[in-house]
C-alpha cells in the first residue's frame, strides 16, 4: 500500500485496524546475488540503491539482532555537509541533496527538517577558519554563511553571549539546509522501500563466518544456516573489525569507540536550530517532543560496550550548560551509547577489498547517520559496478598504505582524536 | 570506571590519557613501509580482552599497561610499563 492522504482517511475511518505491515519477516533463501550483512540505516540503504538503481532485487539483509538495532537509532539525528576537504564536501553534499527528497522518494515521512546548523566561534582565528570553510563550501556549491553575535542572539535565544560566559562567543557559520531528521524513520522508510522492490530483510541472522572459492567470496554462515551469494557488503559500523576478521582480515585501520548521547525532560519550544560548542565538543537540537538532544565527545578508550562513563556525562553536561546557563537545572531523562567505527583519519571507508566479491563500508566516526543516504547509494554503486563512484573514490580501503589520508581535522592517526 | 594504577591505587578513569593498544611496536628505523603502516594504523580492535596503555597524567604520570574487556570494561590487571619498554 502507498501511504497518502486518502490511505490515511481509510484506515482513520476503520480504526486503524487494516494497515498491511511495513515490510515482510523474510526467511533466508539458500542463494542471492548479494547479501549486505548489517540492518542498519547504511545496509538497508544500501540494499534500497541496489534495487532501485541498479535492478538488483535477489539481494538479502542480514541482521544480526532486530532491524535498526545499532546506531541508526542511537545518533542526534543531524545533518549537515559543512566538511572543506573536496573528497568529503560533494560526498556529504550529495547525501543532504538525498536527504531533501527522501521522504518523497521512500514514500514514508523522514521528518527531514532542514533547521539549520550553527557552529560557534571564540577566537578570532576560529572566526578566520570558519570564514575559510565557508568559501570553501560555497565554492563546491554548499551553502554557508557567518554569523555576527547580534544574529546569533536573534537566533538563538537561549545562548549566553556575554563577555563573562566560560568562552565568549565572537560569532559563528551557518548552514542553513543543514537539520535534523526523525532517525527511526530512516531506517523504516529504506526498510519498507527496499521490500517493496524483492529485497529480503532477515532479521536475528547474525553472520559466523565467510565462505570462498579461491580469493572469492561465495557466500556467508549464519546462525540460521548457510547462505549463498557472488557479492557481500559488510556495513556493521562498530562491529567492523569483528565481522571482516571472520573473513581473514585480522587487522584493519579502526578502532571501535563508545559515543555517549542524551535526551532532556520535555521543554516549549526553546531551540529551533541546532547549535555546535566551538571550544570544546557539544551538538545540541530540540526534538519534536521538546527534549533536548545532545551529545559531545567519545569517552576515549576502546569499546563495543553500548555504555558509557560518568566523567563525559560530567562533561557533556557542564559544556551544556556554559552554552545556555538556563539549561543547568534540566533533568536527564536518558542517555545511551552506541559504538562508533573509528577510523585512523577520522574519514570512513566505501571500498572493494583485496578479496574479490567483498565490499567493506565502515569507519565512519561520530558521521555516519549524516551519510546513510549517500553511504547506501555509493556502496550500492561500488558493488554492482565493481568499482567505487567518483563520490566515494577517495574513501579507499588502502589510502592508510599509500598516504592519500582525508584527515579534515588534521588529528593523525589517533582515532579517539577525530 | 576506575583504574587500579600501580603506584595510587584505584583513580578514576578521568585523570588517565588514553594510548591505544599495548601490543603494537614500533619498528625499526629503517624499516620498510609496510612495517610502519601495520604499526602507525592497523589494529586488531578485538571485543573481549584488550592490552592497552594508560598514561596517568592527572596523578603519577607513569604509563601503565591496563588489562581490560571492551566488552565489558572489565579490568582484570594493571603494571608499570618499564621506562625502556616505553620509550620503544
Amino acid at each position: 500500500m502507498r501511504y497518502s492522504l486518502s490511505s490515511l482517511i481509510a484506515n482513520t475511518l476503520n480504526g486503524h485496524k487494516s494497515w498491511p505491515v511495513a515490510w515482510r519477516k523474510a526467511e533466508p533463501r539458500p542463494a542471492y546475488d548479494a547479501i549486505i550483512v548489517g540492518g542498519g540505516g547504511h545496509g538497508l540503504a544500501t540494499a534500497y540503491y541496489l534495487a532501485k538503481e541498479h535492478g538488483l532485487t535477489n539481494v538479502a539483509v542480514l541482521e544480526k539482532g532486530w532491524l535498526a538495532s545499532g546506531n541508526i537509532g542511537r545518533n542526534t539525528t543531524i545533518i549537515r555537509s559543512n566538511y572543506m576537504l573536496p573528497g568529503n564536501t560533494h560526498f556529504y553534499e550529495w547525501s543532504l541533496k538525498l536527504w531533501e527528497t527522501l521522504s518523497r522518494e521512500l514514500n514514508f515521512n523522514a521528518m527531514v527538517s532542514q533547521r539549520g546548523v550553527i557552529n560557534l566561534a571564540h577566537t578570532p582565528a576560529q572566526l578566520d577558519a570558519y570564514a575559510r570553510r565557508g568559501n570553501a563550501m560555497r565554492l563546491a556549491g554548499v551553502d554557508a554563511e557567518l554569523l555576527d553575535r547580534a544574529e546569533l542572539a536573534r537566533r538563538v535565544p537561549g545562548l549566553d553571549l556575554s563577555d563573562g560566559a566560560r568562552f565568549p562567543v565572537l560569532g559563528g557559520i551557518c548552514q542553513p539546509r543543514g537539520g535534523t531528521v526523525r532517525h527511526d524513520a530512516v531506517a523504516w522508510g529504506y526498510a519498507r522501500a527496499a521490500d517493496r522492490l524483492g529485497v529480503d530483510i532477515i532479521e536475528n541472522c547474525a553472520v559466523t563466518g565467510f565462505t570462498f572459492d579461491g580469493d572469492r567470496v561465495s557466500g556467508v554462515e549464519t546462525t540460521r544456516g548457510a547462505i549463498a551469494a557472488k557479492k557481500v557488503g559488510v556495513a556493521v559500523a562498530g562491529s567492523t573489525s569483528e565481522v571482516m576478521r571472520l573473513a581473514g582480515f585480522d587487522r584493519l585501520p579502526i578502532e571501535s569507540h563508545v559515543l555517549q548521547a542524551f535526551v532532556s525532560e520535555g521543554l516549549k519550544p526553546f531551540l529551533d536550530t541546532v547549535v555546535t560548542f566551538g571550544a570544546g565538543h557539544l551538538y545540541i537540537s530540540q526534538s519534536d517532543k521538546g527534549g533536548l538532544v545532545f551529545g559531545g565527545d567519545i569517552d576515549g578508550y576502546n569499546s563495543y560496550a553500548q555504555r558509557g562513563n560518568l566523567p563525559v556525562v560530567e562533561d557533556v553536561a557542564a559544556t551544556a550548560c556554559a552554552m545556555f546557563p538556563s539549561l543547568s537545572r534540566l533533568r536527564l531523562l536518558r542517555s545511551w551509547g552506541g559504538i562508533m567505527d573509528m577510523s585512523m583519519d577520522g574519514s570512513p571507508i566505501i571500498d572493494r577489498t583485496p578479496k574479490p566479491g567483498l565490499y567493506l563500508n565502515a569507519g565512519w566516526c561520530y558521521g555516519g547517520f549524516k551519510a546513510t543516504p549517500a553511504s547506501g547509494w555509493c556502496f550500492a554503486h561500488t558493488i554492482a559496478k565493481d568499482e567505487p563512484h567518483p563520490l566515494n573514490a577517495a574513501f579507499s580501503l588502502d589510502r592508510f598504505r599509500t598516504g592519500a589520508l582525508l584527515d579534515e581535522r588534521g588529528a593523525g592517526a589517533t582515532p579517539r582524536l577525530h | 570506571m576506575r583504574i587500579p594504577c600501580p603506584v595510587c591505587g584505584p583513580r578514576s578513569v578521568s585523570e588517565f590519557t588514553y594510548e591505544g593498544d599495548a601490543t603494537v611496536t614500533r619498528p625499526a628505523l629503517d624499516a620498510d613501509a609496510d612495517a610502519w603502516f601495520a604499526a602507525v594504523y592497523q589494529r586488531a580492535n578485538p571485543r573481549g580482552p584488550h592490552s592497552e596503555l594508560w598514561h596517568h597524567m592527572g596523578g603519577c604520570r607513569s604509563i601503565i599497561r591496563v588489562e581490560r574487556d571492551t566488552g565489558t570494561h572489565a579490568i582484570t590487571g594493571a603494571s608499570l610499563v618499564s621506562p625502556h619498554e616505553a620509550s620503544e
